[in-house]
């Protein structure tokens, strides 16, 4: 790895997103709309649920809308020839990897600044643990769904079929996250499913810091999150392959 | 000198054999035109040199190293059939990130896009730009930190003619300077810009050596072209 080599693959993602401003808009204003949404859908009801289901959100978006930006930017350097390219030039896999890592972590940074910034000083979401963790949790959810994202990449041939991967992957896990159905009530069989999904953990971690100062059990979580990310960016390096049929 | 040096080379992909037991040697300071239709197996060729290409026997040492060595790659300047650039960067910001994931100075840049004659489109996001002048912009970033070994996949289909002439000329002057230039076409007309030839047949080649040799070999006369001496030297080889 050479650090020179993955700061040119960064700075170039982020400037062809710079260039992309829907893509732009989808990536760091579409959150923050759709937790004022859900906020606004609670405001006349009784009770806290924005409180419970808020956080939870907050978890998802980052890794939604990284699984689908990364899956489908790779998966253009694919066809299009410029991986190959790259493949053929003194960059290492874990360049192009961790280079990719690099700009989604900052550019999720953004996003979850902004879209937690709403949610605590607009619409008064209440984080009883440190604000700023939520955005580390962001983060490494964001890095999380661009690992699968480039991950799911290597098995499809078109845009299309990169997309179609979204609901078999992250909406099962939306499913079992414990947002619907709290996970220690879910049936064993599932319970122990949502055990080995990683955005369960993202999710827990949003609910501790709503609830507790501590944040020992956050901590955990995001090592479980962060170990994730790591094994699908492995599992990544292994689908670049310098030589191909 | 020899860049390329190649012995008894197969290429097979998925159940296919592609290329069939090549051997050949690529001078440095010549232009070497590797030509042959469609589908004959170019690209697998130009793929296996650079080291990209899997399902590989035979020996294929490149300035001395196996192909696809890592001290090769900042040695080769590699241009893929389909412009392999980015479509949202502008010229110089494509050129700007391969300069450095290749290490070299920001000179480079400005020197790459003059020698491929896109100053007035440096600044112009590379959608924009038409089929020629993108395929200019993918060479250009072959050229990045003067590679000794040019591998050029039809880099002058869809030129308009002078802008063809003014590339040959390019590569010529590469060429004089000590360059290896390996350059295909399915265009038999560009053959005789070329110093030397490789004529590829179904992954085999039927001829090997000067555009003037080829046609001695294939019993025709110095005006003949190449096309004919391929069909001559086909049909022969078929009677």
């Amino acid at each position: 790895m050479n650090p020179r080599i993955t700061g040119a693959i960064a700075a170039r993602v982020l400037t062809q997103l710079r260039r992309d401003h829907r893509t732009l808009a989808i990536m760091l204003v579409l959150p923050c709309l759709l937790i004022s949404l859900l906020w606004w859908m609670f405001d006349d009801l009784p009770g806290d649920s924005f409180d419970r289901l808020g956080p939870a959100l907050l978890a998802m978006f980052p890794f939604i809308v990284m699984f689908l930006v990364t899956s489908v930017t790779t998966l253009r350097e694919r066809s299009g020839g410029t991986l190959e390219r790259l493949l053929a030039m003194p960059m290492g896999k874990l360049d192009f990897l961790f280079g990719y890592a690099l700009a989604f972590g900052i550019v999720a940074a953004v996003q979850s600044v902004a879209a937690v910034g709403i949610s605590v000083g607009l619409l008064d979401l209440t984080i009883v643990g440190p604000v700023w963790l939520l955005t580390v949790v962001a983060v490494a959810d964001a890095v999380l769904g661009s690992a699968l994202g480039l991950f799911v990449s290597a098995f499809a041939r078109t845009e299309f079929q990169a997309v179609q991967f979204m609901p078999a992957l992250v909406i099962p896990q939306i499913l079992l996250c414990g947002l619907f159905v709290p996970r220690d009530r879910l049936p064993d069989v599932l319970g122990s499913v949502s055990d080995v999904l990683p955005l369960s953990y993202a999710v827990d971690a949003m609910q501790h810091l709503t609830r507790s100062p501590a944040t020992g059990e956050v901590w955990r979580d995001l090592a479980v999150v962060a170990a994730y990310a790591v094994a699908g960016l492995a599992l990544g390096a292994a689908t670049l392959r310098r030589q191909s049929p | 000198m020899n860049a390329v040096e190649v012995a008894s080379l197969v290429v097979t992909r998925g159940k296919r054999e592609v290329l069939h037991g090549l051997d050949f040697a690529i001078p440095t300071g010549q232009v070497t035109g590797l030509l042959g239709p469609s589908g004959c197996g170019k690209s697998t060729l130009m793929r296996t040199l650079v080291g990209v290409q899997a399902g590989v026997t035979g020996t294929v040492t490149v300035f001395g190293e196996p192909a696809g060595s890592p001290v090769l790659r900042p040695r080769i300047g590699y241009v893929t059939q389909a412009p392999s650039i980015y479509d949202d960067l502008s010229v110089t910001e494509n050129l700007t990130f391969f300069a450095r994931v290749l290490g070299v100075g920001r000179a480079e840049v400005a020197r790459c896009v003059e020698a491929v004659d896109l100053v007035d489109h440096a600044d112009d996001v590379v959608a924009k730009l038409s089929g020629g002048q993108r395929s200019r912009a993918s060479l250009a970033v072959a050229l990045l930190g003067s590679p000794s070994l040019l591998v050029l996949d039809e880099p002058t289909v869809g030129l308009d003619p002078v802008l063809r002439e003014e590339l040959w000329g390019t590569f010529h002057r590469l060429a004089d300077d000590g360059v290896a230039v390996l350059v295909s076409s399915h265009v038999m007309d560009e053959a005789e810009r070329c110093d030397r030839l490789l004529l590829m047949r179904d992954g085999v080649f039927i001829a090997d050596g000067t555009p003037a040799e080829i046609k001695q070999q294939a019993g025709l006369a110095e005006s003949a072209d190449i096309e004919q001496a391929f069909l001559a030297i086909v049909r022969g080889d078929a009677a």
